[in-house]
């Protein structure tokens, strides 16, 4: 066993009085190694990331505070060290990351001034000293010519980079412990597998014991030493990573292993040789404008032709900047395009007016990402639902009526119809809106990410419900994701999109096989976990670290 | 160098601005009933038509319309602003004459407003719901709802009248042929209770909104960021979170800057400052159209120049604009 870093004992996080509930998180004890990685997993509100901030001390006092038990890092209490003793062990014992790095760096300080913070705040070293340690670290996470990072702003570099760059900042001084909330939660599938390789590989290097906080088992097993599962406040399971993957223990484990979508090849679809219901042909949509004064032009979509049959499910599968959302806004108009036609069953619907599309508006319907932005929080649940029909033409008492069984059809309480969208969980609000996209009685149903913000369990949920009442109601579903477990999961066949354009369109079944295209297999590579579920040769790491991205 | 290439491509496309100004000013003159022949035949008491046509002949004003504004425009273009009837002198003149008090006035209220209201947000700020906080909310909450020429009289009922600190109006003392520093003095004690009515206002908005800019900025994920790296909350809050706080205020005050302008006039008016609100407001009452419309080009003419000039500090400060 390699020596104790940190010691979290009997931890238990106070919450303010009116909270769902009186303690963040009650007697969590769990131990952090040199040169090992423990990962803390759990869902939204299992007061994982409060965990984190308490050991900096960065609880968001006076309101959430540790109540009781101890955090003992170098023979002191944490938990009760004065600001003066973490100051000194903050930035430079113990470093952190955090999940999203655009607004974890100040906008308006270079990149080489917000690392030479550091070693400003904590060393005596000068100038030249503190600038030559900067480039040594930018260079140590591989960032392309540090002399130029150095001088950049956080806005001019991308995801990857700035990520990169904040895990420099803290290992600037080799800190004993690195503290990672989230860390590639924020980032592409391809650059997370590049980041959490980096993280492996500079703690191994530096014998470092890290900390990393997570919701997707994916990652724990690509990253994990050793794992501890956190469900609302309490640690029910911890062990080694094969341990608690291998054969998880606890019930809750159990269930958010099983609730993952599995990288595994779908049972083979017999053909949909239905007509097509929806084409998209050579649309281009570009952002931005061009002036005489020159200007930034961004092309969104060059050219992309895709096709969705009757009854099927065509999944959009590609990277943030793609172009996947703005090809599944496209097709339903609320984006005009530059060029190019959209038929829906053969009639091009590209240049219609807005007079002209309101009866289209109703035969093809959108679900949202975000459950939490899409719903008028000032109405309610009934009129959400009743108000497209009512605009269609339907009386208001009939569409209420319906709206109601709509309800029971996604799985709500009727009791629901009369409150309003923030008394509802992210899952519920998500039936909601898929119930609002089923009032207009639809033939195709856009579904833009419709689970990303989920949680696992309840992604779960979603998707089953979806894929019911896709059957039941015989809808055709464009089905837009980022996340390739879970388009393996529901769709017939997939498209993947980069940089604007389709670059391999084929059944599922054919894709998982044999991917043609370089940049799907690098999709089906990154896969955070691939090899785990599906594969006898997984192994626990570190053994498998020789995958480098 | 990509600054001065924006500044280059701001001025260009400020002159479409200017050109419209010129037009809606032009639109103005006509649209009014009646000419200046008119106007000045009607305050002589009387006029024979012969005495209307000579004056419409001096005036240009028998051309048609189109000649008009080319004459105007080309005027415009040689900075010509025309002759006011009224003062018997050329509006160029009387402008610029009095551009120095309204600038000193606007300039000197404009900087105290943004300088004392970003200070007093920021202390109130860092010391949110202490002491410290409630006497600058409540203070900038009064001073927000009191009308600057109220407090304007009543301030030259305080300090003129009752206790006779400073002078109750005008630029300088008349006569006092004060040289140096002694006319420095002189014109600063003069210009301090226009000063603050004008500035009153702005600064208590200032306040709230540099308060409010402030506390939202600490709940960012690099104030957080900052602390992990065991920076001390003083200088987290000198480093990062004051730049970053500045620009919804510095925004806003861009926006204000022209509203100053109007604002001056009522207190010019108030202290009998010799700027141009006074003048304004002098050439409305007599309806010296020439003297108005010069008015209305220059102030718009300094909206536009504020405005740029708000613009590159922006650019400054925020290196994520792009020029």
């Amino acid at each position: 066993m390699s020596e104790t870093v940190l010691e979290l004992e009997k931890l238990t996080i106070a919450l303010p009085p009116g909270a769902d509930r009186a303690n963040a998180v009650s007697d969590v004890d769990l131990v952090l190694r040199a040169g090992k990685v423990t990962c803390l997993i759990g869902e939204s509100g299992s007061g994982k990331s409060l965990v984190a901030r308490s050991i900096l001390g960065l609880l968001p006092r006076p309101h959430v505070r540790v109540g009781s038990g101890r955090i003992l890092f170098e023979g002191q209490d944490l938990a009760v060290a004065p600001q003066n003793n973490m100051r000194v062990i903050r930035g430079a014992k113990i470093g952190m990351i955090f999940q999203e790095p655009m607004t974890a760096l100040n906008p308006l300080h270079t990149i080489g001034r917000q690392l030479d913070e550091v070693l400003r705040i904590h060393t005596q070293l000068g100038k030249t000293a503190r600038r030559a340690r900067v480039l040594e670290l930018i260079d140590s996470v591989h960032l392309p010519e540090p002399g130029r990072i150095i001088r950049s702003y956080p806005h001019q570099l991308s995801g990857g980079q700035r990520q990169r760059a904040m895990i420099a900042m803290a290992l600037l001084l080799s800190p004993r412990l690195l503290i990672a909330d989230e860390p590639t939660t924020a980032l592409d599938v391809t650059t997370q597998a590049q980041i959490l390789y980096l993280i492996r590989e500079l703690q191994r290097e530096h014998r470092t014991s890290v900390l990393f906080i997570t919701h997707d088992f994916g990652v724990v097993a690509d990253i994990a030493d050793e794992v501890a599962v956190l469900q609302r406040g309490t640690l029910v399971e911890r062990g080694t990573a094969a341990a608690v993957l291998g054969a998880p223990g606890h019930p809750y484990t159990r269930a958010l292993i099983a609730a993952m979508p599995k990288l595994v090849p779908p049972p083979a679809r017999p053909a949909n040789v239905q007509p097509f219901i929806v084409e998209a042909r050579d649309i281009a949509k570009t952002y931005g404008t061009r002036s005489m004064f020159g200007g930034r032009v961004t092309p969104a979509l060059a050219g992309v032709t895709i096709e969705l049959r009757r009854g099927e499910t065509l999944g959009v599968v590609g990277e943030s900047g793609s172009g996947k959302s703005t090809l599944a806004r496209a097709v339903t108009r609320l984006l005009p395009i530059d060029s190019g036609e959209i038929l829906l069953d053969g009639a091009d619907i590209a240049q219609l007016s807005r007079r002209q599309l309101r009866p289209i508006r109703k035969r093809v319907q959108m679900v949202f990402q975000d459950p939490y932005a899409s719903l008028d929080p000032r109405q309610r649940i009934i009129d959400i639902i009743a108000e497209g029909p009512v605009i269609h033409g339907t009386l208001p008492a009939k569409a209420r009526e319906e709206a109601q069984t709509l309800l029971g059809l996604v799985g709500l309480d009727p009791s629901a119809a009369q409150r309003f969208p923030h008394e509802f969980s992210g899952g519920q609000r998500q039936r909601i809106g898929i119930a609002r996209a089923l009032a207009l009685h639809p033939e195709v149903l856009i579904a833009d990410e419709p689970v990303s913000a989920l949680d696992v369990s309840v992604q779960a949920q979603i998707l089953a419900l979806l894929a019911d009442i896709k059957a039941r109601l015989h809808l055709s579903m464009l089905f837009v994701t980022h996340d390739l477990r879970v388009a393996l999961q529901v769709c017939d066949r997939i498209a993947v999109m980069k940089h604007g354009e389709v670059v391999e369109v084929a059944p599922t079944n054919d894709i998982f096989f044999n991917p043609q295209h370089a940049y799907t297999k690098a999709l089906f590579m990154a896969v955070p976990g691939g090899t785990w579920q599906d594969r006898q040769d997984w192994k626990a790491p570190p053994e498998r670290i020789g995958r480098k991205p | 160098m990509r600054l001065a290439r924006y500044i280059g491509y701001r001025l260009v496309t400020a002159l479409p601005v200017i050109f419209g100004i010129i037009v809606l000013n032009f639109l103005l003159i006509h649209l009014a009933p009646g000419d200046a022949a008119s106007v000045l035949a009607g305050e002589s008491g009387a006029a024979t038509p012969e005495y209307m046509e000579e004056l419409r002949h001096k005036f240009g004003l028998d051309q048609s319309l189109g000649m008009q504004f080319l004459t105007y425009v080309s005027n415009m273009a040689h900075f010509n602003l025309g002759y006011s009837y009224r003062n018997d002198a050329d509006v160029s003149g009387l402008i610029l004459e009095r551009l120095g008090p309204t600038s000193l006035l606007m300039l000197t209220a404009f900087g105290t407003a943004l300088a004392l209201g970003i200070i007093l947000g920021l202390l109130a700020a860092t010391g949110r719901n202490s002491w410290r906080d409630n006497i600058i909310s409540v203070i900038s909450l009064v001073a927000y709802a009191t009308p600057g020429f109220w407090l304007g009289l009543m301030m030259i009922v305080i300090f003129s009248i009752g206790l006779g600190w400073l002078p109750t109006s005008g630029f300088d003392t008349v006569g006092s042929g004060h040289q140096g520093w002694a006319e420095v003095w002189d014109i600063g004690r003069h210009l301090v209770m226009p000063a603050v009515s004008l500035a009153l206002f702005y600064l208590a908005l200032y306040a709230r909104l540099m308060r409010a800019s402030i506390l939202e900025q600490t709940g960012m994920d690099y104030v957080t960021t900052a602390r992990a790296k065991g920076q001390t909350e003083r200088r987290i809050i000198t480093g990062h979170v004051l730049r970053n706080a500045l620009l919804p205020v510095v925004t806003l005050a861009g926006v204000q800057a022209g509203n100053l302008i109007g604002g001056s006039i009522v207190v010019e008016t108030v202290f009998g400052w010799p700027g141009i609100g006074t003048l304004a407001f002098n050439a409305l009452q007599s309806r010296d159209l020439n003297l108005l419309l010069a008015i209305f080009f220059i102030s718009a003419c300094l909206v536009v120049i504020i405005n740029l000039a708000v613009d590159v500090i922006y650019v400054l400060l925020d290196p994520r604009m792009e020029i």
